[in-house]
């Protein structure tokens, strides 16, 4: 299979094989007007089998979030042709209007305002919590 | 400026410092009669609530200060559909500090974003009750005199019972402390409380549904309610809400110096034949209630 190459835009590599449609969904990428490329299971030396997507525009990219959904994402910016930048998404300290949180209870669900906080308890586990009702994120 | 949102902001040094300060003032009231005079507390109960409003307000008129505030949502602008935020930025500018009750959790701590006073979390859903626990604590130091090597067995709604969620947080810091948790299925520990607490802290604990079993281990029996205002579904309230009733028969296998808690109110989960025991501390909880707020208003002030 062949894609071509970009000029201008970011390719998110080492995506875990089947979550490359999560992030397509999360980034809001099929709004996008420009190409767009969602490889699945593409052959890794690495990882065995990889998602990979390639975006013919720079756009801004929310490396919490990234880094929420599939910790290990690199982000490679393209700029003329050439790699300009690669950076690696890890898991994030704290992410803010990634996710909601489900507990009826919680603020949040009637300060429609408030921004959705959540706080990483464990490393390890990858567990969150709700800033507010510290409520685990589902 | 330091607000109080968890019981786990305070470190134990400061806990018994707390402490220190209420036993001076049940001995020498009159030392502290001045204290926080020309100061004033707001008290917004989004909630009802009978003891912890009016210990707040006892607390803040013993220290010589001035309350103002609402005791429910419906009296507020909060009705209206105004934010937390909105309301406590307004407050503000009106108190020194601010006691805050609410249905939704979190909300205290939203408000403690939001403004440049205080905040003293007064109940937040089923979620924290930081206040009640440090009652809790001065209770248990002046009927033990101790905070470790004890048995406390908490039976009830631990699910809803903020008020367990608090002390278990509290008691988790000291040594040799066993936690014996005794719930109908439906409202166990929530797992948070297992993880962050108990697991991570390394408390030998049980969960039981038998009250019966664990009595005579216990050094406190910290009785809970099952409450009404935490069920979406009034079928789930009436098959649960008479889970546990503590009767004189049940605590005939108890120990004699067991202290029996109950941060009140009450429905029937205690029988009034057990007010006459000996071992029953709730009505000294409601007393130590004041004193350990007017502990913490000065603190929170920066009043020495």
């Amino acid at each position: 299979m062949i894609i071509g190459q970009i000029k201008n835009g970011i390719v998110l590599d080492h995506i875990t094989a089947g979550k490359g449609m999560i992030l397509y969904n999360f980034l809001g990428l099929d709004k996008l007007e420009c190409q767009v490329a969602l490889i699945k299971n593409a052959e890794s030396v690495k990882m065995g089998r990889k998602d990979i997507i390639k975006i013919d525009k720079v756009i801004d990219i929310n490396f919490d979030a990234l880094g929420y959904l599939d910790p290990g994402v690199t982000v490679n910016i393209i700029k003329d042709g050439k790699l300009a930048k690669r950076e690696s998404t890890d898991t994030p300290e704290k992410i803010v209007n990634v996710i909601k949180c489900k507990n009826p209870r919680c603020i949040t669900t009637v300060e429609q305002e408030l921004p959705h906080i959540f706080v990483l308890k464990d490393k390890e586990r990858r567990i969150y919590r709700c800033l507010y009702c510290e409520s685990r994120a589902k | 400026m330091r607000s109080l949102i968890d019981i786990q902001e305070l470190s134990p040094e400061e806990i018994d410092r707390l402490i220190a300060v209420a036993d001076d003032i049940i001995e020498n009231p009159g030392k502290y009669a001045h204290k926080c005079e020309g100061k004033k507390l707001a008290t917004l109960f989004f909630e009802p609530s009978t003891r912890t409003r009016l210990s707040f307000e006892a607390a803040m008129y013993d220290l010589g200060g001035h309350v103002l505030g609402f005791s429910e949502a419906q009296s507020s602008s909060s009705a209206k559909g105004e934010s937390v935020a909105d309301t406590v930025r307004t407050v503000s500018y009106y108190a020194d500090i601010i006691a805050m009750r609410h249905p939704k959790e979190g909300a205290p701590m939203v408000a403690a974003m939001n403004c440049d006073i205080p905040i003293i979390n007064a109940g937040d859903g089923g979620h924290n009750h930081p206040t009640q626990t440090l009652t809790d604590l001065l209770t248990i130091k002046r009927e033990k005199g101790r905070f470790d090597n004890l048995t406390i067995g908490f039976c009830g709604d631990l699910k809803f019972g903020r008020t367990v969620h608090s002390l278990i947080g509290a008691m988790s810091r000291y040594k040799n402390v066993r936690m014996v948790l005794i719930s109908p299925d439906e409202l166990k520990i929530p797992d948070y409380v297992k993880q962050t607490v108990l697991d991570e802290k390394g408390i030998e604990y049980t969960e039981t549904n038998s009250l019966d079993e664990a009595m005579s281990g216990l050094d406190i029996l910290y009785m809970t309610r099952v409450q009404r205002e935490r069920f979406f579904n009034e079928q789930d309230y009436i098959r649960l809400k008479d889970s546990y009733v503590l009767t004189p028969e049940k605590l005939k296998t108890a120990k004699s110096d067991l202290a029996i808690m109950h941060p009140l109110p009450r429905v029937n989960e205690i029988s009034v034949a057990v007010d006459k025991d000996s071992r029953a501390c709730y009505f000294k909880q409601v007393k130590n209630g004041k004193f350990i707020r007017m502990a913490l208003i000065m603190m929170l002030l920066g009043v020495e």
